[in-house]
C-alpha cells in the first residue's frame, strides 16, 4: 500500500530532522519544542503500526506533561546563553567517530539478526487472540491481569518520583506562609495590645486615626 | 487492529529498527555535543528512550506479541519519573549555585 509507505517515510524523516534539531540548537526552548515535534511524529508512527493506545499515551504523557515540565524549567532557570555558546570544534571529530561507530554497530546487529534471518518468536501474549477487540481493550485485558504486579510497581515509582520532586524543591519561607505564632499571641498583654484615647466631642474617631 | 493494512507494503521491521538506531545515535551524539547544557542532556536521554520505544512497538507489531507494547508503557512511566526527578535536582542545584554548568559539578568528590 503506497499510502502506508509514504506516511512512514514522512514521519520517519520528520522524527530524524526534529531530533537533529533537539541536539544541535543553542536555545533550549527550541530544543524542547523540537522534542515535542519528534514525539508527535512518533505518535503518528505508532498509529500507523496499529498501537493507538500507546500513541495517545505518548501525546498525553510527553506533549502534555514532560515537555511542559521541561519548558517550565528552561524558562524559569534563565540560563546564560553566552556561556554555553562556545563550542569546541575538536569535539566534532570525536562526535562523528562515536556516531558513525555506533550506527555501524547497530546496523551490523540489525543486519546479522533481522535482515539475514527472519525473526520468529512464539508470542507470550499473541495479538491474534484479541482480534475482535481494539488496541486499548486488548492492552487493558493483559495489563490488568497478567501484568498487574508490574503495573502496581510502576504506580509506586510514580508516587516516589512525585514525593521526591516535591521534597527536593519545597522550601519553607517565613514571609510566604501565614502561620499562627502561639508564643507571640500569649506574650501579648493589655498594655501592649491596646491604648485608651480620649476623643474630642464633634471630631469622631476618624480625626485621630488620620493623624 | 491495523489502521492501514500493510499486507503489500514494502515497509518491514527493518525500516523501523533502522529508524530507532538513527534516533538512538542522534541521542547519544547529543549528550556528547551539549556537555555543558544539562537540559539538552536530559532531552537527549528522552530521545534515546523514544528510540527504544519505537523498537519495542515495531517488534510487538511485527512479531504479533502484545507484551512489547505493555513494556513500552512501563518505559514511559519510568521516563516520566526520571524527567521529574532530574528537573527537580536541576532546580535545587540552580538555586544553590546560580548556574547549571555540568563541568563544574564535582562538589561531592569528598
Amino acid at each position: 500500500m503506497i499510502l502506508y509507505d509514504l506516511l512512514f517515510y514522512i514521519f520517519a524523516t520528520l522524527i530524524v530532522i526534529a531530533s537533529l534539531g533537539v541536539v544541535s540548537l543553542r536555545n533550549s526552548v527550541y530544543s524542547v519544542l523540537f522534542l515535542i515535534f519528534a514525539f508527535l511524529n512518533a505518535a503518528g508512527l505508532f498509529v500507523l503500526l496499529g498501537a493507538e493506545f500507546l500513541a495517545m499515551t505518548l501525546i498525553i504523557v510527553y506533549v502534555g506533561a514532560v515537555a511542559v515540565l521541561f519548558l517550565f524549567v528552561v524558562m524559569m532557570l534563565n540560563i546564560n546563553l553566552t556561556e554555553i555558546k562556545e563550542i569546541v570544534i575538536k569535539r566534532y571529530i570525536v562526535l562523528l567517530m562515536i556516531g558513525v561507530m555506533l550506527l555501524v554497530d547497530l546496523g551490523a546487529v540489525i543486519y546479522s539478526s533481522v535482515v539475514t534471518k527472519t525473526v520468529t518468536a512464539l508470542p507470550s501474549v499473541a495479538i491474534e487472540e484479541f482480534i475482535n477487540f481494539t488496541n486499548s481493550e486488548s492492552i487493558g485485558m493483559v495489563l490488568y491481569t497478567r501484568f498487574s504486579l508490574p503495573f502496581e510497581i510502576s504506580g509506586l515509582i510514580l508516587l516516589v518520583a512525585m514525593i521526591g520532586a516535591i521534597t527536593l524543591t519545597y522550601r519553607v519561607t517565613d514571609n510566604f506562609h501565614k502561620k499562627q505564632n502561639i508564643s507571640k499571641q500569649l506574650l501579648r498583654t493589655k498594655e501592649t495590645g491596646m491604648k485608651v484615647i480620649s476623643v474630642k466631642v464633634g471630631e469622631g474617631v476618624d480625626a485621630i486615626s488620620n493623624k | 487492529m491495523q489502521f492501514l493494512t500493510n499486507d503489500v507494503s514494502s515497509i518491514s521491521l527493518i525500516h523501523f529498527l533502522f529508524l530507532g538506531a538513527i534516533v538512538f545515535t542522534i541521542g547519544v551524539c547529543g549528550i556528547v555535543i551539549n556537555r555543558k547544557n544539562i537540559i539538552v542532556i536530559l532531552l537527549s536521554i528522552e530521545l534515546i528512550l523514544l528510540a527504544v520505544n519505537i523498537n519495542m512497538v515495531a517488534f510487538s507489531v511485527y512479531l504479533g506479541d502484545l507484551v512489547g507494547q505493555i513494556f513500552s508503557i512501563f518505559i514511559l512511566t519510568v521516563a516520566a519519573a526520571e524527567a521529574a526527578i532530574g528537573l527537580a535536582i536541576l532546580v535545587v542545584y540552580f538555586r544553590n549555585r546560580g548556574s547549571i554548568e555540568v563541568e563544574h559539578i564535582n562538589n561531592m568528590h569528598g
